[in-house]
């Protein structure tokens, strides 16, 4: 399997505060991976640093090494928007912006000057599974949507731009069971065209889709490895009281 | 102190703040209630029709004319040009602020700005007499600048920091989410505060300008100082303008008590209530609608 996306010895803080440690990590092409660990040991701040999400912070102070294949990610010769449209980002909360569906497909191509007619609308919201649904309201307030298809509507934005690589944070934490299994299989069926990168409080659900899981812990990484190995073998003695419901 | 007591005194504020809430609701109306009466004196001796559309305002002449006109157009005028200046200055400081200010910067500007609201009318005035009009007369070659565009200048400099300061609050409080997903998706600042942050802070953004075209219909001692006060229809920018403020503020002072004279400026007291309040309830109008789109 090759290594789509790489971070080695990183570590980030917030002004005197340490959040990440020594990270070394690498997630497959065509892989889901998940992130799993307790609230505030650094998962979302970890996926952030790969589109250079923190640049918006300027107390952040990041060093190591980010890669996307052999691309140096915090290279000052590439510009940051070059990278967010090679690395999608879908967030915890669906954020539509408060426009027609179709503007929420059309805005990331607009800027990216890229061609953003009818059929690429189509295309992106096909992939998503949410063309059958709103096809023929393509010019409502995206804001209207129910949560799960906000939610794909926002995967939808992201596939668009046709990434390489789609982080996700949390994406179903706010929804209800039904529109949570329809998203994991979308994310299941996605990964044939992209890498994936999902961070995730739900045991079953990184069993269910993930290829590769990542256990975090105040910062570090305690255990990565195969999935089925991490939740039925786990070699670290936190991973197993962890996925055990012991704390979290 | 005993519950009795605390329970009466609690009772007796109930009733306090009842009565100074009615009280300022009981001045609103009398003053309303003062203003269409005695317009319908007005009203008697010129019909409404005349009096909104008549093209000539000489109440002291052989034969008096009252048509208010001229008066309308130069309210109209002084506070549009004033708009024109202040909305795009207003909004692009507002966010210039909010989205690209440093913390430090901001902590100075924002201050600065608010100050800027506290200096009193007749300065502003003055600086129009002694500043601007000069200012403008020797750029456009004019015997003097006391004009509409002098009024509007400072009518502008007035306006902008009620402009600045709602917009900016509005763009403030765009959601972060919604900066992060534009971000997200490779948008640069520039782009994201374009198309994103300013089209969500839209409706805040118009209430700022309704209350900044509020408070320039309704200022009275800058117009009267610096715009020449000439009560001809005006046909541009650089024409002397008597607007309505400025010719009851100049002509209640000289006026026979209850003549038809008299009566007129209660007239174009009323129409300029009813102008102001239409600013307002339109603002308003926008600030609900913000309100209740940021709830969803
Ligand atoms: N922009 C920031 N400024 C300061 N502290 C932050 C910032 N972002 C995250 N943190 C801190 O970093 C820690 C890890 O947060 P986060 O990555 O969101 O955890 P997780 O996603 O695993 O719950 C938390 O203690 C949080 O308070
Ligand atoms: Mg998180």
């Amino acid at each position: 399997m090759k290594t789509k996306l790489s971070a080695e010895n990183l570590e980030i803080s917030f002004g005197t505060k340490e959040v990440l440690k020594k990270i070394n990590v690498s997630f497959n092409e065509h892989e889901i991976t998940a992130l799993i660990g307790p609230s505030g040991c650094g998962k979302s701040t970890l996926l952030r640093s790969f589109n250079r999400m923190h640049d918006l912070s300027p107390d952040a102070k990041i060093t190591g090494l980010l890669k996307l294949e052999n691309l140096d990610l915090y290279d000052r010769a590439i510009p940051v928007t070059e990278i967010r449209k090679r690395i999608g980002m879908v967030f915890q909360k669906a954020n539509p912006f408060p426009k027609s569906i179709y503007e929420n497909i059309a805005y990331g191509l607009k800027i990216n000057n890229l061609p953003h007619g009818k059929e690429v609308i189509e295309k992106a919201l096909r992939e998503a599974f949410l063309w059958d649904e709103v096809k023929n309201d393509l010019k409502m307030p995206a804001t209207r949507l129910s949560g799960g298809q906000q939610q794909r509507l926002c995967i939808a934005r992201a596939v668009a731009l046709r990434p390489e690589v789609i982080l996700m944070d949390e994406p179903c934490s706010a929804l209800d069971p039904v529109s949570t299994l329809k998203i994991e299989e979308l994310i299941s069926h996605l990964k044939e065209k992209y890498t994936i990168v999902i961070v995730t409080h739900n045991m079953q659900q990184a069993q269910r889709i993930a290829d590769k899981t990542v256990f975090m812990y105040l910062g570090e990484v305690k255990e990565e490895g195969e999935t089925s190995q991490i939740f039925n073998a786990p070699k670290n003695e936190m991973t197993l009281n962890y996925i055990n419901g012991n704390f979290g | 102190m005993k519950f009795k007591t605390r329970l009466s005194l609690d009772v007796a504020f109930k009733y306090i703040f009842k009565i100074t809430g009615l009280l300022v609701l009981a001045a609103l109306g009398g003053i309303l209630a003062m203003l269409v009466y005695n317009s319908f004196s007005f009203f008697l001796d010129v019909k409404p029709l005349d009096f909104i559309t008549g093209l000539e305002w000489n109440p002291t002449g052989k034969t008096p004319k009252y048509g208010m006109l001229p008066l309308i157009l130069s309210t109209t005028l002084v506070t549009f040009g004033a708009m024109v200046i202040a909305i795009p200055l207003g909004i692009g400081t507002a966010a210039f602020i909010a989205e690209y200010a440093s913390p430090k910067l901001k902590n100075i500007l924002k201050p600065v700005i608010e100050m800027l609201a506290a200096v009193p009318s007749v300065v502003i005035g003055f600086l129009g007499i002694v500043l601007v009009g000069p200012g403008i007369a020797d750029l456009a070659s004019l015997p003097n600048g006391l004009n509409a565009l002098n009024g509007a200048i400072l009518l502008a400099v007035m306006a902008l920091p009620t402009i600045i300061t709602v917009a900016e609050d509005a763009i403030h409080a765009v959601p972060k989410t919604y900066k992060e997903a534009s971000y997200g998706v490779g948008a640069t600042k520039w782009q994201t505060l374009c198309r994103v942050v300013i089209p969500a802070a839209a409706p805040g953004i118009i209430a700022a300008v309704m209350l900044g075209v509020g408070r320039a219909i309704g200022e009275t001692m800058t117009v009267l100082m610096a715009t020449g006060n000439a009560s001809l229809l005006p046909e541009g920018m650089f024409d002397s303008v008597k607007t309505m403020t400025a010719t009851i503020a100049i002509e209640m002072g000289e006026v026979p008590y209850q003549t038809t004279h008299y009566f007129a400026l209660y007239a174009i007291a009323t129409v300029l209530f009813f102008m102001t309040l239409i600013a307002n309830l339109v603002g308003e109008f926008f600030i609900n609608r913000f309100r209740k789109y940021h709830a969803a």
